[in-house]
């Protein structure tokens, strides 16, 4: 187990190189110069030549490209060229908010996804298993654009339960501590403010686990529908026990291996992937800071957003294989 | 049986959910009139409160002589002041840090009287030093740094000198016509020279002005906080306590926001959701005076295009009232000239080219093309004020043009690399505008239309050397009447030579509670939001 996990992490830094080098070239093939963007429509042409080179953009690909794997390898995420600032301190406010939005998106993913999925396999061809299908089926296709603002004006405008935007009220704002508002809230022991953080949460959350959630749904179902045929499912119902323990213990255990899978990639897609609930809820996270990036061509944000995501991707999918080897004993690393 | 109990048991729950949609709006139409009849008994607006702005994008800068950025300047036209101001709704030029001023006879030298008394955010002096300073510093940097120093005064400026401690005088090497214009432009804001030297990178992010709020906090992408500066010189102002500038880049999100009161004001209206605000009860539509002009290039430089008749052609085949009635719901006025005719040299005399799709065929047969011909019609891929909806039009130009046996082939890019060829001479025919800086015609006229404007602003690579020679005289003439007849001539010219189809002058679109009062928006897009109350 302990020289899987080694030679899987050592096997990361090929990728993340390559990775590294694709963003590299993909964004300086976007045409558009940052220095005439930074300076807008009226700048001068010799203005642009000038930010041009203060920025190190006249230097050939190689230095650049060395340049800034230098920098990483000493923890320096390069500097944003729009704001000047260190992207290292830039950029962790806005992966955090983006955190806290797919954790939440992806408990409720789990906790109604796998629910769901479990109770249409045991109550195969039941209402509820057509229901939550069709559900299912209508989830994975809603634009979340259009789901968002109709969540927008179902249960701010007409219910008036929920606020439509942001992640907290402006009017009282809260003091970040570590950027994760609930925890700052709960270790502040402002339980208003909690709750006002949880209300924001509760739209943008729904919105981002929709798509994850139906996906989850139906691969339950169909494992445990396949896993629910098997011999010993029958010999342990034959055996008299109660049909809740047969489904969530028994069969859920063995047919959980798929659905971790596609738990943990859908995860990874949630963090970059986040980008248009973070637009309709003006939602200040991670995905929203690239975007902007690439509209202002700030390469060094550009590829240090994207790798930072690229290195939390692969670690959750390398934490759902060795997963794999907790739940099920008969899968062993060697 | 069982199953048609449980479908029994979903038709309940989807009723009960119903009702209870029912109840709740219902409860909200009764709570309403009561409410609104609690204002109006007050009908004394009290001062203080908070005040929610939201926008599409977040500021770049705090600092307004690094950046060329509108979102930044709405937020440091607060913070700043300049030495001369604009009027509360248009151009022209009002007392601001300086109380008078006097230009010599040649136009070279300028003598400013400054205000006495007025304080910086931190506590320093503002006097003619402090002027001094600033322009001193935007001198040295370089075009880089301060992009709309070297834009609008260039190396024109020989010196700035303190007189004594309220007098500044201002030497030029050549007129500047605009010179007040200029100096009234949101990056021209004066900074605490104690600030600049103590934070220096990091001024943009710990702004000092003398304004009549004072800067609380930022968080990028989320909000910037300003409060009210106690010690403002304005006696009585600015009447709130705190404004709060949130980003939410969403148009229809944003008019949510307003709509459930997280939001008091909102700009970047979408012109459709016009009627929507106006029939609700709460809320207010407000219009900013128009600045602007939303326009087809017509790159003179690229294949038939290069024939002016073939571009009259064209101007003669589109509707433009149409396109008004069906995206600017009628919030625009059809464009004849390339600026707005509230600015001053605007040419009322020039006729537009009328819809005449007969004589386009006509021009087009003319110059050899009885059967049309095939180019592209770039459409904006962002949404602006003068150009709401640049797909659309884009739609519906290509009817238009077809309809005089044009085949235009319509395509876009993302933003940045659509000006980006657009600005390299790439696009045949392209949607493009421009939102004024300062009101004056070289504002629009030499920025976008003249031969030394190709590869930066003008996009459709027009030259005429008649009109450069006229643009650059006008630049350098301090006798506005002779200018504005320089002006008035190039438009003639510039209306034969059809470099454009000059579209819309569009009025952009914010909404507000209907509680916000006294907010004026600024043709140039930077709002001075001192004398704004909240009606509680």
């Amino acid at each position: 187990m302990f020289s899987y996990t080694i030679k899987r992490l050592l096997s990361l830094i090929p990728v993340l190189l390559g990775l590294t080098l694709i963003v590299f070239f993909m964004i300086r093939a976007i045409p558009g110069n940052p220095a005439q963007i930074i300076l807008g429509q009226l700048a001068t042409k010799e203005a642009v030549a000038e930010l041009t080179k203060q920025l190190g953009l006249d230097q050939p690909w190689y230095t650049q490209f060395f340049q800034y794997l230098g920098g990483l390898f000493t923890g320096d995420l390069g500097e944003s060229l729009r704001t000047k600032s260190p992207i290292n301190e830039e950029i962790w406010p806005f992966l955090a908010a983006t955190a806290e939005l797919a954790f939440c998106a992806m408990i409720i993913a789990i906790v109604i996804g796998v629910n769901a999925g479990i109770i249409s396999a045991w109550f195969q061809n039941s209402w509820f298993d057509y229901v939550a299908m069709i559900l299912a089926l209508i989830g994975v296709s809603m634009p979340i654009f259009w789901l968002g603002l109709m969540e927008q004006w179902v249960f701010a405008i007409n219910l008036e339960w929920l606020p439509t935007s942001g992640r907290e009220n402006v009017r009282a704002p809260i003091e970040s501590i570590t950027n994760f508002y609930i925890l700052d809230t709960l270790i502040q022991g402002r339980m208003d403010q909690f709750w006002e953080v949880v209300k924001h949460l509760v739209m943008p959350s729904f919105a981002l686990a929709t798509i994850p959630m139906a996906i989850i749904a139906r691969i339950t179902r169909s494992t445990m529908l396949e896993v629910m045929k098997s011999d010993f499912i029958r010999t342990a119902r034959a055996k008299g026990l109660r049909m809740f323990w047969v489904v969530y213990k028994h069969s859920l255990k063995n047919a959980i291996i798929p659905v971790l899978t596609i738990i943990g990639l859908q995860t990874g897609l949630l963090l970059g992937g986040a980008i248009l609930t973070e637009t309709i809820f003006s939602w200040p996270g991670i995905g929203r800071y690239i975007y902007d990036a690439i509209n202002y061509r700030d390469y060094p944000v550009i590829q240090s957003g994207i790798l930072i995501i690229a290195v939390i991707f692969v670690t959750i999918n390398l934490i759902v294989d060795l997963l794999y080897a907790a739940i099920d004993p008969r899968i062993k690393y060697n | 049986m069982k199953q048609l109990k449980g479908i029994w048991a979903l038709v309940l729950m989807l009723l009960i959910s119903l009702a209870l949609v029912g109840c709740n709006s219902s409860a909200g139409t009764d709570d309403e009139p009561a409410e609104d009849g609690d204002a109006a008994e007050e009908t004394e607006a009290t001062s203080g409160g908070q005040l929610v702005f939201a926008r599409g994008g977040d500021s770049t800068s705090l600092d307004p002589a690094i950046t060329t950025e509108g979102e930044a300047f709405r937020v440091t036209d607060n913070l700043y002041e300049t030495l001369v101001n604009f009027g509360p709704q248009d151009t022209e030029i009002e007392p601001g840090l300086a109380t008078d001023w006097t230009p010599s006879e040649d136009g070279l030298t300028h003598t400013l009287n400054l205000r006495e008394g007025v304080k910086f955010h931190d506590g320093t002096d503002f006097n003619a030093e402090a002027v001094v300073f600033n322009f001193e510093r935007w001198k040295a940097g370089d075009a880089e740094q301060f992009a709309y120093y070297t834009s609008q005064f260039g190396d024109k400026i020989d010196s700035v000198t303190a007189v004594d401690e309220y007098t500044v005088e201002f030497k030029l090497n050549a007129p500047i016509a605009p010179f007040y214009k200029n100096l009234a432009m949101s990056p021209f804001g004066i900074a605490s020279p104690a600030a600049l030297e103590e934070f220096g990178d990091d001024f943009f992010k710990n702004p000092v002005g003398t304004g009549p709020f004072k800067f609380k906090e930022w968080k990028e992408n989320d909000r910037i906080t300003i409060v009210k500066n106690e010690d403002y010189w304005q006696e009585g102002l600015p009447k709130l306590d705190e404004v709060i500038f949130t980003v939410i880049p969403e148009n229809s999100a944003r008019l949510n926001a307003l709509a459930t009161g997280e939001a008091d004001l909102i700009d970047g209206v979408n012109f459709s959701d016009k009627a929507t605000i106006e029939s609700n009860p709460d809320l207010q539509v407000i219009e900013r005076p128009s600045l602007n002009v939303g326009y087809l290039g017509l790159t003179s430089t690229r294949g038939p295009l290069k024939d002016k008749l073939v571009r009259q052609a064209l101007n003669y085949a589109v509707n433009k009232e149409q396109i008004i009635d069906a995206f600017y719901a009628g919030a625009a006025d059809p464009a004849v000239n390339p600026m707005p005719p509230v600015i001053a040299g605007y040419n009322p005399d020039v006729a537009d080219y009328p819809y005449d799709p007969e004589k386009a065929k006509e021009l087009l047969a003319e110059a050899g093309y009885p059967d049309g011909f095939e180019m592209e019609l770039w459409a904006m891929p962002v949404a602006r004020p003068y150009m709401p909806e640049g797909q659309k039009v884009a739609e519906a130009l290509q009817k238009m043009f077809e309809a005089v046996g044009v085949k235009a082939k319509i395509v876009t890019y993302e933003w940045g690399t659509y000006l980006d060829k657009a600005a390299k001479g790439e696009a045949d025919t392209f949607l493009l505008g421009w939102t004024g800086d300062n009101g004056d015609a070289d504002n629009f006229l030499y920025v976008l239309l003249d031969q030394d404007s190709i590869g930066s602003n003008n996009y459709s690579y027009y030259q005429n050397a008649e009109v450069h020679e006229l643009l650059l005289k006008a630049q350098a003439s301090s006798d506005q009447a002779e200018r504005e007849e320089l002006y008035k001539q190039a438009q003639v010219i510039i209306k034969d030579d059809a470099p454009w189809i000059p579209l819309v002058h569009s009025t952009p679109l914010l909404a507000a509670s209907k509680n916000v009062i006294n907010f004026l928006p600024h043709p140039t897009g930077s709002d001075l939001l001192s004398s704004v109350e909240i009606k509680q």
